[in-house]
């Protein structure tokens, strides 16, 4: 099954993907039979079993706060398409 | 016999007696590669020139031996771009952590890097946007993938050993196909500091080798913690060679029900057992297990590799490298429409299903039903795990259900594409360790892999029962002719 253009379209757009039609008309139909699959999970018993985001028992992993060896600006800018003194630069983000 | 059909063990050898040099063993890679490359294609990028090396050799564990490295691992100063015109032209700044490791193991680091599925999405290496790479043993046959041209580059000879990357069997399945020994090492066990994330609570980098001995020498290379990736795990690295004694005897093994389906190729059934019974003749006691949360595994992972690529590749949108969509009359000229056309340009098919999936699944209104539950229910998958570690020392199954399928075969029907991942996935949602070895032939001459799955952290019991079972059937042995 198919699904919804519109919502093709919105999360395009969520996703700053411009599509063209012919690409928004084969991924919809794509994405429909994706899904389709992917409901086979709402057989599953899931009640009372909690979510695992993360397979290893770690969490806030911290470090010293001690500086360390980084990029100088001008060795992180080496692979921008567009720069302007020490910046990136980009389209005007306020018209 | 040429330096290039040598395992890394047997070449390590003759290099440290003095009996041959790293660059001879360069040049004779050099001379493999320009006889079958053009077949094969199982390297980007690749100049006319002599292939070079990125370092000179130090000593160490894998003194003066050359390793191909897959697209999507950074190498400092030599283009990385993941197989998307996206990244074009990215030269990192910085080695990825296993580089270093490799270099100060003695390593030598080839300068053209291996085809893959654009961002490591797909399961053939069809969707690289420097064309397909040809499976060895049939070069109408895909290689698998995603990382298949280190998968094909081993079993061509055109590599002695390799890098790739697996996300739901991105290493071992490609193996399989291609006739060598894949490794998916348990997450945490390797930094993934400089591999270009796919979906970082599954991802892990791994070697693609001729034997299980090289296998042991490349993991335990590059295994260890790195404060530069938080999920890496600080346990001591086993030396792993130490557990290649060929010795099985008593171990026990499960053959999960669930993955000797109805619809799998029945040669690689028939193979599969033979190799299970095997095993059994070496010692190893093998009893049926059951793994019920098995045919949830594929949907499971869509959704979360998915939701986290969606995220991971929010950062490739022309602003700060690789390629960025020229103003033309279309583009107004503002950020958000260069971001869209940077990245409607930019991404292939498959990786543009793949963010708008994710995003979907996270976006409001969706979230609960999909990502929300496909978190819960790899719970369930890992749980199933859990239970059968419990009582058996490892697992024993199919890598995939069938052999190399045809170029072309797939890659209109994106389902039947991810279906072909249905035995590896699992074992990354699970966090696992699991390694793929040859087990035998089809009759048409295609290789079929068998895969060994154990607890987190025992890739020692990996190698034990890999290294017995290679030594007593030495598929290795056979080679593709090209």
């Amino acid at each position: 099954m198919s699904i919804d253009k519109h919502i093709v379209e919105y999360v395009a757009h969520l996703s700053r993907i411009d599509l063209t039609t012919e690409e928004l008309e084969k991924i919809s139909i794509q994405l429909g039979s994706i899904l389709d699959f992917i409901d086979k999970l709402k057989e599953a018993d899931i009640n009372n079993v909690n979510p695992t985001s993360h397979i290893l028992p770690l969490n806030n992993v911290l470090r010293q706060d001690i500086r360390g060896e980084s990029l100088s600006a001008q060795k992180a800018l080496e692979n921008s398409p567009e720069i302007k003194g020490n910046f990136f630069k980009v389209p005007k983000v306020i018209e | 016999m040429e330096l290039y059909n040598l395992t890394a063990h047997e070449l390590n050898q003759k290099i440290k007696s003095g009996e041959i040099t790293s660059d001879e063993v360069i040049d004779s890679l050099d001379k493999r590669i320009k006889s079958v490359e053009p077949k094969v294609n199982a390297y980007v990028r690749i100049s006319e020139a002599k292939i070079s090396a990125l370092n000179s050799a130090s000593k160490g564990t894998l003194e003066g031996i050359p390793v191909s490295i897959k697209d999507n691992i950074c190498t400092q100063g030599t283009n990385t771009e993941c197989c998307s015109k996206i990244l074009e032209g990215f030269k990192p700044p910085y080695d990825a952590t296993v580089i270093s490791k490799l270099k100060k193991a003695g390593a030598v680091i080839l300068n053209t890097k291996t085809n893959m599925d654009e961002f490591a999405f797909g399961s053939s290496t069809e969707n690289s946007c420097y064309g397909p790479t040809h499976n060895p043993w049939n070069l109408e046959c895909v290689p698998g993938g995603s990382s298949g041209g280190s998968a094909a580059c081993v079993s061509s000879d055109e590599a002695i050993m390799a890098l790739g990357s697996d996300t739901g069997g991105s290493i071992r399945q490609p193996a399989a196909f291609c006739g060598v020994v894949g490794l998916k090492p348990t997450y945490g066990r390797v930094s993934r500091f400089g591999l270009i994330a796919f979906a970082s609570s599954l991802d892990q980098i791994g070697p693609l080798t001729k034997d299980v001995r090289d296998s042991a020498l490349l993991l335990r290379a590059i295994s260890g913690y790195d404060p530069k990736d938080s999920t890496s795990v600080d346990l001591e690295v086993p030396d792993y060679e130490s557990y290649l004694s060929g010795d099985v005897k008593g171990l026990k093994i499960g053959i999960p029900q669930e993955y000797f389906i109805e619809g799998m190729d029945q040669e690689v059934r028939d193979i599969v057992e033979e190799a299970i019974n095997k095993l059994n003749s070496l010692g190893t006691i093998s009893g049926k297990v059951s793994l019920p949360n098995t045919k949830y595994a594929v949907p499971v992972y869509y959704i979360i590799a998915t939701a986290e690529a969606s995220s991971n590749l929010g950062r490739f949108d022309g602003d700060q490298y690789g390629f960025r969509a020229r103003p033309k009359e279309k583009i107004k000229g503002s950020l958000i429409d260069m971001y869209e056309h940077t990245r409607g340009q930019g991404f292939g098919q498959e990786a543009k299903r793949r963010i708008l999936l994710g995003t979907f699944s996270l976006s409001h209104g969706y979230y609960d039903a999909y990502y929300l539950r496909a978190l819960k229910v790899r719970t369930l998958i890992k749980q199933d795990f859990d239970r059968v570690f419990g009582e058996y020392d490892c697992i024993v199954t199919p890598t995939s259900p069938s052999p190399a399928f045809k170029i072309g075969e797939k890659s209109q029907d994106p389902l039947s594409m991810y279906l072909s991942d249905i035995y590896t996935i699992s074992v990354n949602l699970a966090g696992i360790p699991a390694i793929s070895i040859p087990c035998g032939f089809t009759k048409k001459g295609l290789p079929v892999g068998l895969q060994i799955l154990a607890k987190p952290f025992n890739e020692s019991m990996l190698f034990k029962v890999a290294y017995a079972y290679e030594q007593a059937t030495k598929w290795y042995a056979q080679k593709p002719k090209l």
